[in-house]
């Protein structure tokens, strides 16, 4: 039983109902999915199918094309090191090496306890810092190998469990649109009228 | 949820601060408040003169902040540095609703920009939005935030629910006709969203293939088929300054074709690797990479060996062309492009073939599968350049390279001039056979790196010593 | 063109306003805006490249094979041809030293992952890739890495395999299945050089039209199974054909190997077709090549048990009973059926009918729509293209002409026309409906009437063309009711054009060559009533199987039975045939040449690519010998000579002398003089509020003897059910899945309970002959609607 919960359906319609069309919620509801189980399962994308009105097989051509979606378990923190030219050029090929000793597995594999994920990761827009790292898409910056063992013993003691959810948490805050304040979303066969502001006058 | 807000608005975040954007005496248009720990509270925000530019905006017809918007000339931040307003007034008059995408997928390979704009002022995004909305006349707004950055999705989303609660957004803005609902929307992890079409085709639920264009240029033909602007986030966050202090101040900043500031990030090797808030169109590379309120050197005071002057998709620069500006009618005749204002430095002990090896990978593994150059070409260069960078490849493989390049881009690749090396420039663009730039760009580094420094490519390949068959002579002793 | 409106005026020019004109290599040619500049070359000798490109799909400029070189301003430009349109003026080169580079690298790149398994696989010699690789490839490839590797091949439904190692990711199938079927069960997954197309894991691509993306895959990624490593395409045998598994006439290409049927093709045919054909067309050749065929003509021998006997020997015993029937009177003779045949089939038996004087035959079996539905104003196919609004008052199109369905459902999909569903339940196009129409059996005419003050659908009918499909959406209610809904329809849009959908596939051909009663003959309800009451002597059963297709099985027993002689001609041995007297076997499909009519009236031919099995042969010939038999010559003995007769014959088949036309897109038939429908009262009929009323309509996949005896089909039908509305099915007491006791005035079967919310509240869905329970055990053709009490056993 991993379709979303009734809690989630709750949330999963009211991110459709910030979109002019349903299918385009499909990404972060996916998102919701993963947040759920941890990863994107079988029975979630055959649900949102039917949450958007698509096939399942679409849910699945469309998670698969992202990297962040994963269908099989991983750890319960997914360690991406960046590994693209300004990381690779202040050393993350000897942190990738480093951190393979440290966890005992190698990129791409997960440790026995089902902790830890290590992986591949291409640039996470913080050249500026390289070498990076995100667990759980939370940045580490010009990581060093004694600051790798720190984090991963702080993760591993529960030290770092208020900053960084488990796998498949990514935003831990949710846009709310107040129902008095929100304009709407309206499929655009629907809106087809030049907005109001747009007569030539001033708005205020 | 809301069990969440508490910890994200009081627990140490440990704050990304890149040094050196509050460093200097230069003019700040859209980094103005990052010296503050809270910078991206509505209360800061508010204290700062924040959501003044909105107002001034709401005070004026909206074909007026069109205008004031077109004269400054404000440009693309995200690559292509298509003017804003002009993209604006390309939408067809008489058909509506029109869209507002805002391109926060930051992910081209040396650029890190958007990424603090949104965590360190997401109220200066959404006031951007809001002029850009009145502006040209769009019902809804989806700013679309790159997935694997959770600070900024945070950040925006709390600014966004304390600007509905606070009538900034939604119905009836500051009690006035202007109303427009901006809608946080993210990704999941594909570098070739950032290209626009894709990015709409992503907002629309789908892989994110890119469409051609045209028939899908999105002004004419975007999110759901209707007119859409796509407009990248620093672009966006200029637009609150320029309301409140005009174009002529915008444009007294900067070149005549480049005014204003832009954002880069400088990194790789060097002192003081950072993310600066720099005049467009007169700083160098020079005045970036040695400059003291910049990067002050190459590290260990290395010998500068190769620059990439704007983001990973650019052909690379050397020594030679330090002095250029940081303005695109300069640097594109010289052979790369300014891009998303990402530079990043290679001193004397870099490994070429293997630094090449990391971008042509990137642009292999992102290549979303739709055209068969990118999709077949780019893996194939990298397989190549794997067998070279472990010394495995050939003369011929060295060759294949260029082959297989040509079948993406056919012609004349942009280099830049090289005194030493006695090359000319080629100037910027290329031409391609695929819809968008991904397929290029996995060759891109390749050509400048093989072109700019070969004998490090010809020192790794495997040196097989012909024998002709018939010099051979078989000793008797075997025979025997 | 020109026009001259008065003699001394000068003539006027009018200019299309859409014609363009460009040059493609140094020609001119003409085009229309917004065509592609591939489709302007394509009538040219110049032949771009492509594998993407479909010209019945959206384009995507993916494979980017077809890149051309077009001459801007600033020098020519390397553009994709599929998706550039023209412009007047342009000039556009195909084969220039860079487009031929660009070509070439293009092709390398597609090969360097391709396997060269080509010797075998199915497509190697009718293969794009291959063709274009020899045509416009660089004749070597340089890629020397290991290639991709895949699970090969996988099975992604019943009849259809996918090599992913060969596939090009063209989007071609995967297109298909969202765009044009509608059924968006495979995608591609995962992302660039890893791209696959695959289906969601244990959804299978089970779409009723998965055999077309097996035509369009340029390579031998998607193979079909009933074809698998049955033939090389140097070996087979083409001929162009009609489909006739229904009554749609997709036109399509017979392929043989050695005498044996072995592929259908789709042809796209722009006023019928598009090229695609259904599942159940497509592969029930097989049926053809079945062992169970008829090969020898059988005769009841002492014991009562049917046995081989020569043609003379049957043919002769044929004649003595019809002689003797008529002895009695040529009332107690009659023939049921002749829709399965051709045109000329239909009309040779209908010439020895009206020879022997015998009025009641009838080439429908108590499930179709009075003649005169022909002679109102009439719509073809294409109409649907351009209508305004398409109205349903048919079965489902997708169960029953599902290339028809294709057809309304783009029209509605790309918003050229709003359909409106008057159903029962909900249809396959319930989805695409601008208005859904769903009423009980019997109060069809009457929600139509009430709708007349719709103000929004009125407007809606004002707006442009109607066309109006019509046909039995219910088996359980009586054809007057459909012609009583129709009549409320014409009444509200009298400009509305009616296309007729019958579904056996040559009833329209039958009825118009004269299989139907004349004279005050009979109908089938009333010859098998006629039979159970010992009135009939002889009963001639012309393809036809009353025992499995008449919606009433209480009357098609008691009139088998009642029956004195059977005469049975036939392709298999059916419920019916079974209890002949005597069995003459048929040529089928593919056995021999012909013409058929479609349900818009459009003759096109059907052609012979193989020998008939056996010792069968055309019904035609076996009505002349039947006729010279009993001394009645009909003036024709060779196919030619029938087929002339039949167009001299026939004023309605006076076209099909066009034979050029018939073997293409074929000719429409003359209508007959306009009618107009009267108006009934509109009366509904109540129903007890206890009862559920029948709605009964066919599957595709049932127990059809072509689906039935074609392996590959066979297992693709579902099990016989009783559907209710969700909500009803508390008060039934019954769990979904469990048996349940079904009664109505007829009789008593058990069935499954399952539940629908496209069934309506007090109706009850039972698809028809499907494996189970018989439904026609309830069924009584003569009333007007059927209500059912569903128990919970006990």
């Amino acid at each position: 039983m991993s379709r979303l919960n009734d809690a989630n359906i709750k949330i999963a319609l009211e991110i459709i109902s910030h979109y002019p069309r349903p299918k385009s919620a499909l990404i972060p509801l996916l998102h919701l999915a993963q947040e759920q189980n941890g990863y994107v399962t079988r029975e979630a994308m055959v649900h949102l199918g039917e949450l958007v009105g698509v096939t399942s097989a679409e849910v699945y051509g469309t998670a698969s094309f992202y990297e962040m979606f994963r269908f099989e378990p991983v750890g319960k923190y997914l360690v991406n090191i960046c590994g693209t030219m300004s990381c690779a050029l202040m050393g993350a090929g000897d942190l990738m090496h480093h951190a393979e000793q440290k966890l005992g597995v190698k990129a791409g594999g997960t440790t026995a306890d089902g902790m830890f994920t290590l992986a591949h990761a291409e640039c996470q827009a913080a050249c500026t810092e390289a070498p990076t790292l995100q667990v759980n898409y939370r940045f580490r910056y010009k990581v060093t190998n004694s600051d790798f063992d720190t984090l991963i013993d702080d993760l591993k003691s529960g030290r770092l469990s208020d900053e960084i959810p488990s796998h498949g948490v990514v935003a831990r805050i949710r846009q709310r649109i107040p129902a008095d304040r929100g304009v709407g979303a309206i499929a655009p066969e629907l809106a087809t009228e030049n907005p109001a502001w747009m007569n030539g006058k001033a708005a205020l | 949820m809301d069990e969440w807000k508490g910890s994200v608005m009081t627990a140490a975040i440990r704050y990304p601060h890149a040094t050196g954007f509050v460093a200097g005496d230069r003019p700040k248009i859209v980094t103005s408040r990052f010296e503050h720990a809270d910078s991206f509270t509505l209360e800061r925000f508010l204290a700062t003169g924040g959501y003044a530019g909105l107002r001034k905006a709401l005070e004026r017809a909206a074909t007026d902040v069109h205008e004031e918007v077109k004269s400054a000339t404000v440009l693309g931040r995200g690559g292509a540095g298509f003017p804003a307003g002009t993209k604006w007034g390309l939408t067809p008059q008489q058909v509506f609703p029109k869209y507002l995408v805002v391109n926060g997928d930051e992910s081209e390979p040396g650029t890190y920009k958007d990424r603090l704009l949104m965590e360190c002022d997401p109220h200066q995004l959404i006031e951007g939005c809001l002029i850009a909305c009145y502006a040209a006349g769009l019902s809804q707004c989806f700013l679309y935030i790159r997935g694997e950055m959770a600070l900024a999705q945070e950040r925006v989303a709390v600014a966004l629910n304390e600007a509905y609660a606070a009538g900034y957004v939604g119905k009836n803005i500051l009690g006035s006709k202007f109303s427009v609902d901006i809608v946080l929307h993210w990704g999941a992890g594909a570098y070739v969203v950032g290209e626009e079409t894709a990015l709409i085709e992503s907002l629309e639920g789908n892989r994110g293939m890119p469409r051609l264009k045209p028939p899908f240029f999105p002004a004419a033909n975007g999110l759901y088929g209707q007119p859409t602007i796509v407009n990248n986030v620093e672009t966006l966050a200029n637009l609150p300054w320029l309301m409140v202090n005009g174009s002529e101040a915008y444009t007294a900043i900067g070149t005549k074709t480049s005014p204003g500031t832009r954002m880069v990030a400088v990194s790789g090797h060097v002192k003081n690797p950072g993310v600066f808030e720099i005049i467009n169109g007169t700083t160098t590379f020079r005045d970036l990479i040695y400059g003291a309120e910049f990067c002050g050197g190459i590290l260990n005071d290395n010998e500068l060996k190769a620059f990439v002057p704007g983001g990973g998709s650019a052909p690379w620069f050397t020594a030679d062309q330090l002095d250029l500006p940081f303005e695109a009618s300069q640097v594109g005749p010289a052979g790369s492009m300014l891009g998303s204002g990402a530079i990043m430095v290679m001193d004397s002990t870099t490994d070429i073939p293997a630094a090449a090896l990391t971008l042509t990978h990137f642009y292999a593994h992102e290549s979303c599968g739709k055209c068969t150059p990118c999709r077949e070409g780019g893996t194939w260069l990298e397989r190549i350049l794997t067998r070279i960078v472990n010394g495995t490849g050939t003369e011929a493989d060295l060759q294949q390279i260029f082959e297989v390049g040509a079948m993406i881009c056919p012609g004349d690749f942009p280099n830049a001039s090289n005194e030493k090396l006695g090359l000319a420039a080629v100037p910027f663009p290329y031409k391609m056979t695929t819809i968008c730039f991904v397929g290029p760009s996995a060759f891109a580094p390749l050509h400048s790196a093989i072109t700019l420094f070969r004998s490090e490519f010809e020192a790794r390949l495997v040196k097989r010593i012909s024998i002709p068959v018939t010099a051979v002579s078989t000793p008797s002793a075997v025979l025997a | 063109m020109t026009t001259l409106d008065s003699s001394d005026t000068t003539p006027e020019v009018v200019v299309d306003p859409n014609a363009v004109s460009v040059t493609i290599n140094g020609k001119v040619v003409a085009a229309r805006k917004g065509e592609m500049i591939i489709a302007a070359a394509d009538r040219t000798d110049d032949f771009i490249p492509r594998f993407c490109y479909h010209p019945r799909m959206e384009p995507v400029g993916m494979c980017r094979q077809c890149l051309v070189e077009v001459v801007g301003p600033r020098g020519p430009m390397m553009v994709v041809s599929c998706m550039t349109p023209v412009a007047d003026g342009q000039v556009v080169n195909t084969a220039t030293e860079g487009v031929k580079k660009a070509q070439e690298g293009m092709l390398e790149l597609l090969l360097a992952n391709h396997p060269l398994d080509c010797p075998v696989c199915d497509k190697g010699g009718e293969c794009p890739l291959q063709d274009q690789a020899f045509s416009h490839g660089p004749g070597e490839s340089r890629f020397v890495e290991e290639k991709r590797h895949y699970e090969k091949p996988i099975a992604i439904s019943e009849n259809v395999y996918l090599d992913r190692e060969r596939c090009i990711l063209c989007d071609r199938c995967t297109r298909f299945a969202d765009e044009v079927a509608g059924d968006a069960l495979i995608s591609f997954t995962s992302r660039g050089n890893n791209t696959q197309v695959m289906t969601f894991p244990d959804e299978p691509f089970s779409s009723y039209f998965s055999g077309n993306t097996v035509q369009i895959c340029p390579v031998g990624a998607l193979t079909a199974k009933p074809y698998r490593f049955k033939a090389r395409p140097w070996d087979i045998e083409h001929v162009e054909s009609t489909c006739t598994t229904c009554s749609v006439g997709c036109r399509t290409v017979v392929q043989s190997s050695r005498d044996e049927l072995v592929r259908y093709q789709g042809v796209d045919s722009q006023p019928v077709n598009w090229g695609w054909l259904c599942d159940k067309g497509r592969f029930n050749f097989e049926s053809i090549n079945s062992k169970d065929r008829l090969t020898t003509p059988l005769i009841k021998d002492a014991s009562g048990n049917l046995s081989a006997t020569s043609w003379s020997v049957a043919i002769d015993s044929a004649a003595r009973m019809v002689r003797t029937a008529l002895l009695s009177s040529p009332q107690s003779v009659a023939i049921i059926g002749g829709a399965r045949g051709t045109n000329e089939d239909a009309f040779a038996w209908a010439q020895l009918a009206n020879a022997l004087g015998v009025d009641s035959r009838d080439s429908q079996l108590a499930d179709g729509l009075p003649p005169q539905v022909f002679s109102l104003p009439q719509a073809t196919i294409a109409d649907i293209d351009t209508a305004k609004t398409i109205i349903l008052l048919a079965p489902d199109l997708k169960e029953e002409l599902p290339v028809l369905y294709l057809r309304v459902r783009r029209a509605a999909e790309k918003r050229t026309g709003r359909v409106v569903e008057v159903s029962p339940r909900a249809t396959g196009l319930a989805g695409k409906a601008w208005k859904k129409v769903h009423v009980e059996p019997g109060k069809t005419a009457a929600a139509l009437r009430a709708l007349s003050t719709d103000a929004a659908f009125t407007a809606q009918l004002a707006s442009g063309s109607v066309v109006v499909i019509v046909g039995r959406m219910n088996l359980a209610e009586s054809e007057e009711s459909v012609v009583y809904a129709l009549a409320e329809v014409l009444h509200m849009a009298p400009h509305a054009t009616v296309l007729p959908v019958l579904r056996r596939a040559n009833v329209r051909g039958a009825i118009t060559a004269g299989l139907t009663p004349r004279n005050g003959g009979k109908s089938t309800a009333e010859i098998l009533e006629a039979a159970a009451a010992g009135k009939i002597e002889c009963l001639v059963l012309l393809g036809a199987d009353p025992l499995s297709d008449v919606p009433d099985a209480d009357l098609a027993r008691r009139g088998i039975s009642g029956a004195r002689n059977i005469i049975a001609i036939d392709t298999f041995i059916t419920q019916s045939s079974a209890l002949a007297d005597i069995v003459l076997p048929a040529a089928a499909y593919g056995e021999k040449e012909g013409t058929t009519t479609n349900i818009e009236g459009r003759i096109s031919n059907v052609a012979q690519s193989i020998t008939p099995v056996g010792t069968s042969r055309p019904d035609w010939m076996i009505a002349v010998e039947l006729g010279a038999a009993t001394s009645h010559d009909l003036g024709f003995a060779s196919y030619n000579e029938v087929h002339a007769a039949m167009i001299s014959g026939v004023s309605e088949f006076a076209s099909a002398v066009d034979t050029h036309a018939v073997e293409h897109d074929g000719v429409i038939v003359a209508h007959p003089t306009p009618i107009t429908l009267t108006r009934a009262d509109g009366a509904s009929i109540e129903r007890n509020s206890y009862d559920y009323r029948a709605v009964v309509s066919r599957k595709l996949y049932d127990n059809a003897i072509g689906t039935a005896k074609s392996p590959s089909l066979a297992t693709l039908g579902v099990a016989s059910a009783i559907i209710v509305n969700p909500l009803d099915v508390p008060r039934i007491g019954a769990q979904v899945g469990e048996s349940v006791r079904v009664t109505s005035p007829r009789g008593t079967i058990v069935m499954p309970l399952q539940e629908s919310v496209d069934v309506l509240r007090g109706t009850a869905w039972l698809p028809i002959n499907l494996g189970g329970s018989d439904v026609r055990e309830l069924l009584d053709v003569t009333k007007d609607v059927i209500d059912l009490k569903i128990e919970k056993m006990s």
